[in-house]
This record gives structure tokens, sequence and C-alpha cells, in this order.
């Protein structure tokens, strides 16, 4: 008899992948400014690490917060105790709060509508639990963050069918490649319960433009099926066209307390926004009330430490400090992006142009031997390997052309960038230099041949938007 | 069930009642939620006796704060670890956090040459989240986990709401204390056979929730065993490990295991918390402690879902290092856990109330209210249920809740109170008492408020389910303050 359960001896936790390899060859050999000089930069990790001295000092402002205090009091038995899956009302309020407020206040949240859950990883495990039966699938456009394969998939049963998008308009969502998508499921047999996006998208960093969210909006009603949002890099957006979430669309189309209302939700968490993944902060937001109550019910699973939720409702309380934050840390998040992109340019290397994020979606086509995943995961190991870089192949997120790849530049100082992106460089002149004794035994129609193609990937960029 | 509703198409799971809180148990929860009893405030409220919460130690953990504004990264002492902590989201947790936690459990079963490997430990979203994990891990949609009854209610939603696993009781009764014997298992094992089900596993609780007693050696040997001749698997939940407040000493099964170099250690598994044993489960503090390599390393990546908070693991960290306020806490806490049940059990005793006799640990009696009953049977306790919680006004657990089979057992709480409540209620329960003695005929205005819901069948799976989540749209326990 099997000793274990299916779930344990598969692999769709999905940590196989090139994703999660980049890592631990980055553990075996992590860059250090003083110890360790020639090991591995991570460039891998899509860490917000920009912006920590601003919750430094208001926790030096803030005592009682820290000390288990209110009013001098020590709550600490009440808060021990506190284990009630509603959440800390305070906390839940100045979350939503918080929410809004990165959408400009365009539009508010109920507090009474939001589940906490052990990090938005929690979150999106748990829509997939209430609202998809084993089997079933959800739509997703690609590229999209490795981590959904286990998150959304793995003790779920759900399954995910892509969406494609390609370079050729800058990997917005078309209408029809929803389309293609779906029929792929039928198909496949699966029967589609939603389509979940991630806006602004990981890894892209950049924010869905309201022709797509309309779009999605259109194609959800037609279906009659969910959307999820998941909205986790929402405080990220530094440049324009700028953020316009879901419930803004929803608004703008004037669909309260309509049947695709409560068919839309919200996932988020405060992981990338305030930098703090290891506290395990994540969200469900959902106008559907059986979709709160169950989620709530469910999150008993993975609860915020109370610990936790009380601290942070007495930052995210204080509107000094979070409108204040939300534009340092925007304005930081811009100029490292700036820092990185315009490296990555004199390399002669270009990036998706994007708006926000803690990466940028670089294109590398022209390194590639060949255009393949073959040459891609190559071209990989040399970055890794020699390079000393671990940043990730579009490859693991599920890219349909071989060449992309993922650099984070939120997690590591500006000496670390820069020192990132000189090896970098480097290594393309030395590419470069290689291919040009390649070219010189080659013909010289091929040699053309190259520039055109290197050429023809300058024009990588998104279309203007409509704004 | 309903599956569809306009247009919602939510999964089975999530429009079922598998989360169990629809159970008319719920009743003496919003009986005491509308009702709270607060010494000066409320005299005559509800006294909420029916949550397993360990309030006696808090002194000593504020004291050991006080002392120690290290333990926080939030404080100036601490500031300095702040960015280091909230980025580490390593789902093998901290190093010092893991140490810490093998530390505690060590020192918990008295050092009994036992030690926990602190590789080995994975971190869970509570006891709760280690559940589910452990049988995502262990079993498929379908197969089953034999449990020995009476069982903590919330093992129904825990094992198999979202997993699809089942429970098959295991039936013990009062008549030899309650004991698991091997008889048991094997007709509950036996029976699963005849109905093709597929047994993954056997889940124990150990000191035992509702009935607070330890398994004796000979058990735990014959339950090991039983596993290995049947290739299943062990679950332990020793949630309530430091909690044994007298002899016997309390036997872990990692005890067990050492000695006997015959037993396949693959089969067998820990599940621990910090919820009981300090009083901490809003921390959300859950451990799987496997001995399968394999077990122990997809437990690991399904922490995903459920991991303790990092400023909650540093904090645990520096106080669990502590030795010498680790070795106090554990003494001071099976002291007052002690004189409790002491008096508790003392107080019951004078009205003729008596408590199941080879209880030494937990944080609540399991008592004897039979002779309170108009019949033996399951109805007759029901109906004295509603009297308690609506006219003695003490919220406690009524023993079919627990999957109980022998009607007239409750378990009522002792720990989450301070002296003087505690006086209370068991003055109220000895006037109850000594009223129903005098007065022959039955009570009128026995009020009671939603469906009495019957059970007929001594199989009862699906229904009742004691959730220490409370439902209840503000949670009482934060307004309990004595």
């Amino acid at each position: 008899m099997r000793l274990l359960s299916r779930k344990a001896t598969c692999n769709t936790h999905g940590q196989d992948s090139s994703y999660f390899l980049g890592w631990q060859e980055y553990e075996k050999n992590p860059y250090d400014e003083i110890q360790n000089p020639t090991g591995i930069i991570q460039m891998g990790l899509a860490e917000n690490q920009l912006s920590f001295d601003l919750l430094e000092s208001w926790l030096a402002d803030n005592p009682d917060a820290a000390g288990f205090k209110k009013d001098g009091q020590s709550i600490f038995r009440e808060l021990a105790l506190f284990q009630d899956y509603h959440g800390l009302a305070a906390f839940k309020k100045a979350l939503v709060e918080f929410m809004a407020e990165i959408r400009g206040n365009k539009v508010t949240f109920d507090q009474n509508k939001i589940v906490l859950t052990a990090g938005a990883t929690s979150a999106n495990e748990t829509l997939m639990f209430c609202l998809a039966e084993p089997g079933e699938a959800f739509l997703l456009p690609t590229p999209y963050y490795p981590g959904f394969d286990r998150d959304l998939k793995w003790r779920t049963g759900v399954e995910i069918v892509p969406i494609q998008c390609t370079s050729s308009n800058g990997f917005q969502i078309t209408a029809p490649a929803l389309e293609e998508a779906f029929q792929e499921a039928q198909k496949r047999n699966l029967r589609v319960k939603g389509v979940l996006v991630t806006n602004p998208s990981n890894p892209l960093g950049t924010t869905m433009t309201r022709n797509e969210l309309n779009l999605l909006l259109s194609f959800i009603t037609e279906k009659g099926i969910h959307l999820i949002s998941d909205e986790i890099y929402s405080g990220t957006v530094f440049s324009s066209p700028g953020f316009v979430s879901i419930m803004e669309a929803l608004k703008d189309r004037k669909c309260e307390n309509s049947q695709v209302w409560n068919r839309v939700h919200i996932v988020y968490s405060l992981s990338k926004d305030l930098g703090l993944p290891g506290f395990r902060v994540g969200a469900i937001y959902s106008n559907d009330d059986m979709v709160v109550s169950a989620a709530t019910k469910m999150s008993s699973f993975g609860l915020v430490s109370s610990q936790t939720q009380y601290l942070l409702s007495a930052l995210l309380s204080d509107k000094k400090f979070t409108r204040n934050y939300i534009s340092e840390n925007q304005k930081r998040l811009k100029q490292r992006k700036k820092l990185l992109v315009k490296g990555l340019e004199k390399a002669g290397i270009s990036c998706l142009k994007s708006n926000a994020g803690l990466f940028c979606w670089v294109n590398m086509k022209l390194l590639l031997s060949s255009n393949t995943f073959e040459a891609e995961m190559e071209l990989w190991k040399k970055i890794v390997h020699e390079v000393k870089l671990n940043i990730s192949p579009g490859s693991s997120c599920h890219c349909t052309e071989p060449g992309w790849f993922r650099v984070c530049f939120a997690n590591m100082s500006e000496e670390t960038l820069s020192l990132a992106i000189q090896r970098l460089n480097s290594f393309v002149k030395s590419m470069n230099n290689q291919s040009h004794h390649q070219i010189k035994k080659s013909s010289r129609r091929k040699s053309l041949t190259k520039w055109v193609f290197r050429l023809s990937f300058d024009h990588d960029h998104r279309e203007p938007e409509e704004r | 069930m309903v599956f569809k509703l306009n247009n919602h198409l939510l999964s089975r799971i999530a429009s079922s009642n598998g989360h169990g809180e629809d159970s008319p148990y719920f009743d003496g929860w919003k009986a005491y939620d509308s009702n709270p009893h607060h010494l000066t405030e409320n005299p005559n409220g509800v006294i909420q006796m029916g949550l397993a919460e360990n309030q006696l130690c808090y002194d000593l953990i504020q004291e050991w704060l006080k002392k120690n504004p290290k333990a926080s990264i939030c404080t100036s002492e601490g500031l300095n670890e702040f960015r280091e902590i909230a980025i580490f989201q390593d789902y093998h947790g901290l190093q010092e956090f893991r140490n810490a936690v093998a530390n505690f459990m060590t020192k918990v079963r008295g050092n009994n040459n036992i030690t926990f490997d602190p590789d080995r430990i994975v971190m869970s979203g509570g006891a709760t989240g280690a559940h589910e994990t452990i049988a995502f891990c262990l079993a498929d949609p379908g197969e089953a986990f034999l449990v020995p009854t009476p069982y903590y209610p919330g093992f129904d939603r825990d094992l198999r709401w979202r997993t699809g696993v089942k429970l098959i009781p295991v039936d013990c009764d009062s008549s030899n204390n309650f004991k698991v014997t091997r008889e048991a298992l094997e007709n509950a094992y036996e029976m699963a056979q005849l109905d093709d089900v597929k047994v993954k596993g056997l889940l124990i609780t150990n000191p035992s929730n509702p009935l607070g007693t330890i398994l004796d050696r000979e058990t735990l040997r014959s339950i090991v065993s039983f596993i290995n001749e049947r290739n299943i698997h062990l679950v332990c939940d020793e949630i309530y490990a430091a909690t044994v407040f007298s002899q016997p000493d309390f036997i872990s099964i990692a005890e067990i295991i050492q000695d006997d170099i015959e037993c396949n250690r693959d089969l067998v598994h820990i599940v621990y918390s910090l919820s009981k044993d300090m009083g901490f489960p809003g921390f959300r503090v859950g451990i799987i402690y496997s001995y399968n390599d394999a077990v122990m390393s997809c437990a690991r990546k399904m922490s995903s879902f459920g991991l303790v908070s990092t400023q909650t693991q540093y904090l645990i960290a520096s106080m669990l290092s502590d030795n010498e306020f680790v070795e106090k806490f554990i003494r001071e806490n099976k002291r007052r856990l002690a004189a409790r049940y002491r008096v508790f059990t003392y107080g019951l005793g004078q009205v003729g109330i008596k408590c199941l006799k080879t209880s030494n640990a937990g944080l609540f009696c399991w008592m004897d209210l039979s002779g309170l009953l108009k019949e033996k049977t399951l109805k007759a306790e029901m109906e004295l249920w509603q009297v308690i919680i609506h006219e003695v006004k003490l919220n406690v657990s009524p023993g079919c809740s627990f999957h109980c089979l022998e009607p007239g057992w409750f378990r009522v709480c002792f720990a989450n109170m301070d002296d003087q409540t505690m006086q209370v209620a068991l003055s109220r329960i000895r006037t109850f008492v000594n009223n129903k003695v005098d007065n022959k005929k039955p009570k009128k205005n026995l009020r009671w408020q939603g469906s009495l819901k019957l059970i007929n069948s001594p199989r009862i799976y699906d229904d009742f389910i004691n959730s220490p989540h409370s439902p209840m749209p503000q949670s009482p326990l934060v307004r309990a303050r004595t």
C-alpha cells in the first residue's frame, strides 16, 4: 500500500522548477560585500528592502505598539489569547484604509469583507478551495509568478490553463487570447471557474490598462465565471500610467451589486509594499458574502499572528506615516528601476517598459544562441554560474517566448546593484566578442541577419496608454 | 448542500457545512456571547467554561518580557534585528526558533534521554494547520484515520474538510476509564475493511482532550505494535504535554520509539503547539515533528500556507532558549494547574459530582453528570446541557460533541478564569445540583433556543464541532478581562 498521499509524492509543489533551483545555487554561494565579494548576487527574489528605515523610525517613535502595550497598559494576555478568525477589527480597518489610500482613495473597502490569511500564498490557495473543485481550471495570463503552480494547484487539484501573451503588444491580454485559452480548457475537458490576473504584473512590472480590465470584466460576465485580481504589488506603482484597480474598473462600469460584482475578488499582502514577507500578512477581499464566510473559516489553517496584527494595526492607522511611506517608497523604487534600466541599456540590453513592481522584465534574446528554450536555459546557467547573478528565466514564468528574464532590483544596496550591472556588462561584451569571432568565420549574410534580429527587438515596448 | 447560488459558482467545500459550525453546540457560545460573565460588571452572566485556554501563567511571561526587551524586534533594544527578521520568509524557519522549540519540547518531556532535532521541526498555522497538513501528506481523499473517542471536535474539520479524508471512531468507554484497547483498535480497523475504506493511520491525543488523561506505557506499546502490524501511520497530538500536573509522568511517543528498535519510525509523527502549554493561541505556533524524511520534507513545503510570523518566531526563540525561565515556567504551570484541578474537583465532589479519576493533565475536567440525567440517553444529555447553559449559566461542552458514546459526560474548562470566577461557577453548580436533588419534579421554564438535534446513530461523523475559533462577530475572548 502506498504509504504517503499522492500529493506528498508527486512534484506539483513545483519546487523542481528552475525558479527555485536558482535560489539553491545562490544559497550555496551567496554574495556578501565583505565576506564573499565573488559570490552570486540574488536578483531572483522580489523583495522590497528600500524603505525599512521609514518603518524603523516609526517603531522607534511608537514604543507601545512594539511592546504589547496600549496606552501604557500591557495587553499581552489579550493578544496572546486572541485567535478569533475574524481578525483584530482595528487591524482590518487600518488595512482596508491603507488599500484605499494606495488606490488614491478612488475606491473604498469594507472591513467586513476582508479575510486575513497567512500571506498571499495562503490567500490564493484558499480562494481556489472556495471557488473550484479538483479538476476544474483557472485561466492565467503568461508570463506568471511561478509560485502559482504550487499555490493554486497543489493541494486543491485545480488546473491552470495559460492565456498566451506575447511581446508583440507588450504582453497585454487580448480578447482572442482569452477565448483561445477558454477553448483550450474545453478541449482538455476542464471546466473553467475563473481568471486570475496579477495587477501590477509579476514578472512584467506593468499595470493593466483600462482596456484590459474592461476586456476581462466583459469576458467573465459573458462566461459567468470569477475574476481574481492579485494586487500584491499595488503599492509599488511608481510612474504613469498609474494604477487602476479592478474595483475602480467595476465602479466605472456601474457594476455595484450586479452579479459580476460578486464574482470579483482581490488578493492583497504586505510582503511587497511594506517589505514584510516574514510577518505573513495576506488578505482576501470579496464582495460575495458566501466567499467571505467560507474563506474566513478556512483562514483557521493560517491565521495572522495576533502579535503582528496588533503591531501593524498601529502602524497603518498612522495616516501621516502611511501617506509619507507610500510616496517615498514609490520614489525610491522608481529611482532604482532607472538605475537598472540605464545600466542594462549601456550593455545593449532592453527591458519591457514598466511602471511598477520590484523587478524588470529583461529582453536577452540577442544573447541566445538560438531562439529556443534550451538556449534560454543555457544562457541562464551561464548567468548563474559564470556571471554569478541569480535571475529568473522566462520559462519558469511560463513565458511563450524564449529570452526573457526577470531581474529584481529592490532587494539589495545600490552598490550591489551597480556591481551586478557591471558583471552583466562584462558578460555581454565577452559574448559579443565571441560572436564577432564567429561572424568573421561565417558569411556576411548571416551577420546581416543577426543585426536585423537585434534591431527588431529594440522596439519591444508597450503602446501608449489611454489615460 | 447548495452548489450553485445565483451563478456564484462556489466549490462544494465552500458551500457545504464541512466546517461544522452549523452545529447546535454554538448555542453555548451564543449564550455566552450575548451575556458574558464579568465579576463586577455582569455577575449574573454566563461563565465561559467551554474554551480550553491556559490563562494561569501570564504574570510569569510578562515578567520575562519586561526583563527582555530585546526579544521584541520593535523595541529600541531589539530594533536592530527588525529588517532581517521582517524579510525572512524561509519556510525552514529561524534556526534559533527551531532550536528553542526543540529545547522546550525536550524539557517538557523531562529530559528522559529524548532529544528533538531542530532540523526536523516544521512550522504550521497552529495545531489546526498541522493536522490538516499531516492529513494532506499521509492520505488521499476517501482514505481514513482512526480516532479514539471521545475526541476534540475540531478534528472533524481539521482532518476532513478540505482534504476529503475520513475519520473512523475507535470506541472507548468508562468501564475501563476510556482506555484505548487493542480490541477496540482492531474492531475499528476491521469495520473499515468491511466498508472498503482504506485506513492510513491512527490519531491519538496524548494527553487526551477531553479526558485529561495520559496514555500508560502498556497502551502506548500496544498502539505502536498495532500500527506497525497494520503498516499505518501514528499521529500523536501532544499539544497538552506540559499540562500534566500530577503523577504518573507523561510518556511521549518519542520515548517509546526510542526504546523500540522494531518500530518503523517512518510511521510516527508528532503534532505540537504552544497554544495550550504556554497559553499563546493567538500567536499561531504549530509544529509538525515527523520521523519520516519524506513527510517532513513535504510538510515543510506545505508550511508555506501557514508559516509562523517571524516577529513571533523571534520572540519565542528568545523566550524558550532561556533555560532558567523555561524550567520555572514548566514547574509553576504544573503547580497552578494542579491547584486549580484540586479546588475544582473538590468543589464538585462536595455535591457528589465525580470527574474521571485517572485525569492528571489538561485544562479541563471530564465531569460525570450521568446521575442527573432523566434517562441514560443522548437526548437527555442535550436537555441537561441546555439547562446548564440557560439556567445555571455555564457554557460547558456536552460529551456528544466529542463523539462520546456514553451519555452524561461533560468537559468543563477551569484554567481560563481567575480564582473568584471559579468559585462562582462552583457555587452555581452546587446550587443547581442541590436543587435538582431536592426537587424531584423537573424544572419548569426549560428554554432552549434553536433546534434540539437528536442523535440517533452512535456513529456521529458529520455533525458536531465546537470550534475554538468562535463564529461570533466579536470574539468573547477579547472582552474577557478577569
